[in-house]
């Protein structure tokens, strides 16, 4: 189910400025890749790319490519809209529909593919609040606002909107950036669980969350404001905060800039 | 349109939190601005008393005169002997040709908000809602000349086709008058509420922040059903309270209605037969010749409007309340 994302020679713009250079990368289902660099470096451009969220911003464009298994997701005729049914996206502020309930935002990606029958609703939003542990604390309160959760409760509401589509691959966008340590160790934990379904791209600017999360950690650089940004290394998230090949990658984790 | 005004709040007792102390020093900028503002609050209920007390005094009077029943006479004769008038003919000539007016100009408003917010080009996006700005700077006059010189003798083909096709249901049935009716003072009444509808509507949608968008898009939603999801949901409330406003517009609209309907005092089943009058019309074309009882006469129907206008905006803000925890203002 889950799919390998298999990236090679790709760059991102706004409009002519050139946001990532010449990015290659493969991300094996079933493990959990974490982005780490410094702000402006082009993380979340590049996991938006993945996805094709990048070129919904004004002026966005994308060259290369981006395999998802043997589909390139650039292709001629591709259609975004399908791209995104199958990558699914968690962003970095909660962002549950406020004029819907606590249900129907998690079924809101189920009706979009036209799934009406009530039982069959009923059972994935039941399996995906489980799935992102939230059901205990929202089943008798199913038809209340999503908004009136806590920011915690909030995101893994998203998450569990964003899984309930069977999504193969999971982007998440710096999703633990707004929440408290409590609300951040259960979203941890829940991304391990994920893995075992899904292949999970996050991005993160606190180190310490890549090392406990992640299997494999790309490091992004710029050389400077203004410049594009690259990814310096990626590997085994052990070997690079023990031992990172390229002298930027120890400097950035050792604190010694960003 | 909107009399809801709250009166300001009473500033807080002195003997509040310790850090109240700090209130002897207040500014002599904060205490104008708070007198202003307070009275400005202030002022604005007087105002609507006033209004109200002046309405309700001299219809009491015309309506202790009146011979007929005030609600259900189908006849409009204060200059008799006895006095005979009623408003049944003019309330339902207003809520006939508002009613006309709100179902066509509501969905095209909406559509053009979502064009300008959503679809088009950000050029052609800007020019639309210039364009948009223009009509609502027309003087409701000019509609009425464009209406009756233009539009009327425009309509007689529409007339003939609601006839053939729809003129079994009895409401579109057409004898081959000039087509002076409820339905071409509608028409005329949506063309000139659609740019407040339009621009309320449009900031609105833009307003609809990104993030909710963007969940919508990143769940695989087209573009469409983005503004099915995320866009309309969160407007809905900003819609609700445009139509209001345009609605508040048709109620009263005078000139233009004057200008296009051909009046009297019955009630046409038929929208498409000329007859009928609405308040403010009936107001404009009699006021000038009015004796003093029919002078109180007409202020009394006045009232009737007044009223229902109050009625039509608690009824929109009941409706956006019921929903208020799903409104979006929270999030």
């Amino acid at each position: 189910m889950a799919k390998r994302i298999d990236v090679s020679g790709l760059n991102a713009y706004y409009s002519s400025f050139r946001a990532i250079e010449d990015i290659s990368m493969t991300v094996e289902p079933r493990t959990v890749t974490a982005f780490i660099g410094p702000s402006g470096c082009g993380k979340s451009t590049f996991l938006r790319t993945l996805n094709r969220m990048h070129e919904v911003t004004s002026g966005g464009r994308v060259e290369g490519k981006v395999m998802l298994d043997d589909e390139d997701l650039y292709g001629p005729g591709v259609d975004p809209v399908s791209v995104r049914r199958e990558v699914g996206m968690v962003f970095q502020r909660p962002n549950p529909f406020p004029t819907m309930s606590i249900y129907d935002n998690v079924a809101a990606g189920l009706k979009l593919v036209g799934t009406k029958k009530k039982s069959e609703l009923d059972d994935v939003v039941e399996k995906s609040l489980k799935g992102a542990n939230l059901w205990n604390e929202v089943k008798d309160r199913l038809n209340k606002p999503g908004s009136g959760l806590s920011g915690g409760q909030q995101q893994r509401l998203c998450i569990a909107r964003a899984i309930a589509v069977e999504p193969k691959v999971l982007l998440m966008d710096e999703p633990c950036s707004a929440l408290d340590p409590i609300s951040t160790l259960a979203i941890e934990d829940l991304i391990g669980e994920l893995k075992e379904r899904f292949t999970i791209v996050i991005v993160t600017h606190n180190m310490q969350q890549a090392a406990r999360v992640s299997d494999r950690t790309a490091f992004f650089n710029l050389a400077a404001v203004g410049q594009p940004g690259k990814l310096i290394e990626i590997d085994d998230t052990a070997r690079i905060f023990s031992n990172p090949s390229v002298q930027a990658t120890e400097d950035y984790i050792s604190g010694r800039f960003g | 349109m909107d009399i809801s005004t709250k009166v300001p709040p009473t500033p807080p007792s002195s003997d509040a939190e310790p850090q109240r102390a700090a209130r002897g020093a207040t500014r002599i900028g904060d205490r104008v601005f708070l007198g202003l503002s307070r009275g400005s609050g202030i002022f604005l209920l007087v105002l609507m008393a006033a209004i109200a007390v002046f309405l309700s005094y001299r219809a009491v009077l015309a309506i202790g005169e009146d011979e007929g029943n005030f609600f259900t006479t189908f006849e409009w004769n204060p200059t008799g002997n006895p006095p005979v008038f009623g408003i049944a003919v003019l309330a339902f000539g207003t809520i006939v040709s508002s009613v006309i007016a709100m179902a066509i100009a509501v969905p095209v408003a909406v559509g053009i908000a979502l064009f300008i917010t959503h679809y088009a080009p950000r050029k052609l996006g800007g020019t639309i809602a210039y364009v948009v700005d223009l009509l609502a700077a027309v003087p409701s006059i000019v509609y009425g000349l464009w209406g009756a010189l233009v539009l009327v003798p425009q309509l007689d083909g529409l007339y003939g086709w609601l006839n053939d096709y729809l003129g079994w249901t009895g409401i579109f049935e057409w004898q081959g008058g000039a087509p002076r009716s409820m339905l071409t003072v509608g028409i005329l009444l949506a063309i000139m509420i659609l740019p407040i509808i339009t621009n309320v509507s449009r900031e609105v949608f833009r307003q609809v922040p990104q993030m909710h968008e963007e969940a919508a898009l990143a769940l695989g939603a087209t573009r469409w059903e983005v503004i099915r999801m995320a866009v309309l949901p969160f407007g809905r409330s900003g819609v609700i309270s445009a139509s209001m406003l345009g609605l508040g517009r048709a109620l009263g609209e005078t000139m233009a209605v004057a200008m296009v309907l051909s009046s009297s005092f019955e009630i046409n089943l038929s929208l498409l037969d000329p007859g009928g009058g609405t308040f403010a019309q009936n107001i404009a074309s009699k006021f000038s010749e009015a004796t003093e009882i029919g002078r109180d006469a007409l202020i009394a129907s006045g009232l009737v409007l007044f009223v229902i206008t109050l009625l039509v905006n608690g009824a929109a803000r009941l409706i956006i309340a019921r929903r208020k925890e799903f409104s979006g203002a929270n999030a």
